[in-house]
Formats: C-alpha cells, structure tokens, sequence
C-alpha cells in the first residue's frame, strides 16, 4: 500500500518514492579510537557509491610527532601494501610567528610506486589539546578499469606547536577493486578521536 | 503507530528507519545589506553545539557593499563576546586574471594569526561590480569539545576587484579548550549587501 498525500506519492513497495529528497550524503560506519594500533574499515566499501569521504575528528596521537597514515587492500586481504604514487604540499605557520611557509611534500611524505603508508598528517603534537581533523575522498575503489583516486585535506596541530594545513592527493595503482582501508599512527597509537565512512550518491 | 510498506518498516517509534541522508541542513541567513551574519546556538533556530561533530557552513554569492575587500569571519566560545577567540592559522591563495597575463599560487603570510585574536580572512579584493561575488564553503570540527583546540578548514573563490578568478584555502584551529558556540561572517569595511549563508550539520550517527 502506498501512502500518497495531495496526490503525492511518498512512499510505496517497502521504500521511499524517488521523487523523495533524502540528502546525497550518507554515513555509512563510525570508529571511535581508543588506544588503537590500527582503524580498519572492512565493509560497506563497494560499487554502492562512487565516492567515499572520510572525516577525521580530533584524531589525537600517543606519541609526539607521530604522523597519521592510512593503506588500502583489495578482497579480504590484509596485508595494506597496495601500490601508490601521490603528491603533495601544506602551508604551515607557528603560534609564535617563528616561521610560515607553502611547502611541497617531499622525502617520505609522497610515495612513488611505493607500498608503504601513505601520510595524511605528519609530526602531530600530543599535548592535551593537539589533535587532527580533515577529511579524504576515495573515488570509485570498485572500478576494474581505473586507477583509484584520492584526495584528503587535513588540519593539524603539529608538534612544534604550530598549525599545518596539508593537501595530500593521489592514485592507488591497482585495477582491482578496493575493498577496505587501514588508518594507523607510524609510531604509538591513536589515543583517540572519531573516524566515519559516508557515500556519496 | 508504524508505517509499513511492501512488508519493510519506513517509519516507526518517532523515526524513519529509512535513510534520509546525513548532511543535514540547519539554517540559511539571506544577508541584505548586513554588517554581519552571526549564527549562534540557540537564536533563531540554529544549532551549534555537541549535536553534530562537523559543520558546514556554505556562502553563495556573497555580494559586498564596499570594493575591494576582505570577508572574514570568527567564534565565539560559550558564554563569551567581541568575536575575538584566539587562532593560529594558514593561508594560500592562486589567482589568475582574465586576461591571462598574471597567475600564481603562494602563502599569504599577510593574513595568517598567529595566536592572533582578529577575525580571520578568507579571502580578499572581492570586487562590488554588478556581477562580481565570491563564494565558498567552512568547515568547522567538534565546535562543543572541551578537550581539543577546534580545527576549521575553508576554501572560496571570488571574482575579485582586479578582474581576477582568486582561491583561498585557509585553515586553522581555534587555540582554545571552550566550546565554540557562535560564528559570525562580515567583510573588513561595509556591508554585505546581499548573499546567501547556510549551516549544515553532518550527523554523527
């Protein structure tokens, strides 16, 4: 039975009209960190959505100037060693005026046909109040055709008490679908801090 | 009482158990002629508090009074006024002139705080011509903690008094451990004369 009002249908055959505006945005997984090594996100990544964002929220670190990091795998493996090539820059800029600057990433902050970690955020302060916050986008991880895009813009309270605001993008160069990511600290955990997974329709 | 359709619950006990997105629109402001637009938690239907762990604040044609100016905006914490929370903060800008004689991308070192108390541009040099505007989108990150300083992360694009397409990005944190509760828009010298502002909450579950 559907439910039509002033000759609208809204709802009917167990689901909501299509005419219906439901937002474009949907949160798919919640993670709170608490101490953890390692944030897996293992399902929900498929050919439902083209896109994918993260958000990250106040990711604070155990370890000083440890930077935040993150790795995909494809089917149910868990190894995280997908190859990547990515590029990079941030404009940085201290609390006591010291130094700011745009600078490009460079070094082991960028990977070239690498398997390692890719680096979101970098040299994080953990003080009380130091964390992270930003977001990335996965374009397509179920594509069989295409390289697997992403881009990721981050805030950081950076270790030497300053702010970095850091543009990371890059490809994961693989055909093959991506299934899951890996978010992780290179040093330390994270202590704490909310990551969730939407899709974009 | 609840709504079944085809055997498949819509809507029960006060909610749809359907998905109806997660980007939630909180309120629009139509500026006209405005010194400021000021969303504060609480006042006129808007919410800016623990509810959401993300804001989203987006202007649209963003049209000053005055030409040649600098649209800016800053918090309040709980409790506090004068717009004037500490930020410690990062600028860089592209441009490129229509006429395709001047482009670059730099770090504005002009307009960044350090642990500065000043309302924090975004961008500059928006022109007033008829059809000159910017716009642009903010974003602000668990405005209600009390542990963390709050990270916000902006971008715009304006049309600006030199005959230029501008990008701003400029992000930050707001240094301090009090909730945020109030955020205001304003250029540097006039009025908004016209513009659209709207505040999204992304849900947290």
């Amino acid at each position: 039975m559907g439910l039509i009002s002033n000759g609208t249908t809204l709802l009917d055959a167990g689901a909501l009209d299509s005419g219906i505006a439901t937002g474009a945005m949907t949160l798919l997984s919640t993670a709170t960190a608490s101490s953890s090594s390692t944030i897996d996100f293992t399902s929900g990544i498929d050919s439902t959505y083209k896109e994918y964002i993260f958000k990250f929220i106040s990711i604070h670190q155990s370890n000083d100037g440890a930077d935040f990091q993150f790795q995909v795998d494809t089917g149910t493996n868990t190894n995280y060693n997908q190859t990547i090539t990515s590029a990079g820059f941030l404009a940085y800029h201290q609390e006591d005026d010291s130094a700011s600057a745009l600078s490009t990433h460079s070094g082991s902050a960028v990977l070239h046909q690498e398997t390692g970690f890719q680096d979101l955020g970098r040299s994080l302060g953990n003080d009380n109040d130091q964390s992270l916050s930003g977001e990335l986008h996965l374009f397509e991880p179920s594509s069989s055709t295409f390289a697997k895009q992403f881009m990721a813009v981050i805030n950081e309270a950076a270790s030497d008490n300053g702010t970095n605001q850091r543009h990371v993008t890059g490809y994961i160069n693989t055909t093959t679908a991506i299934t899951r990511i890996r978010f992780k600290a290179d040093a330390g955990t994270i202590d704490s801090g909310t990551i969730k997974m939407y899709g974009i329709k | 009482m609840a709504v079944i359709s085809n055997g498949t619950t819509i809507a029960d006990a006060g909610a749809f158990s359907v998905g109806l997105g997660d980007m939630v629109h909180i309120k629009t402001i139509t500026a006209s002629n405005d010194a400021n637009v000021d969303f504060e938690h609480g006042s006129s239907s808007v919410v800016l508090d623990g509810t959401y762990p993300i804001y989203l604040f987006k202007f649209i044609n963003v049209h000053p009074a005055t030409d040649t100016v600098e649209f800016q905006f800053q918090a309040n914490a709980a409790g506090a006024t004068g717009f004037n929370e500490t930020i410690t903060s990062t600028v860089f800008r592209a441009y490129h002139d229509e006429s395709g004689s001047g482009q670059a991308v730099e770090y504005y070192a002009a307009k960044d705080q350090a642990n500065g108390t000043s309302y924090q541009s975004i961008t500059d040099d928006v022109g007033n011509g008829n059809d000159e505007s910017l716009a642009g989108e903010l974003y602000l990150f668990n405005p209600s903690s009390t542990t963390f300083v709050k990270h916000f992360m902006a971008r715009t694009t304006d049309y600006n008094s030199n005959d230029h397409n501008l990008t701003w990005h400029t992000a930050g944190y707001f240094n301090t451990t009090t909730a945020i509760d109030q955020i205001a828009f304003k250029f540097e010298s006039g009025n908004i004369d016209s513009g659209i502002f709207k505040l999204y909450g992304l849900k947290d579950s």
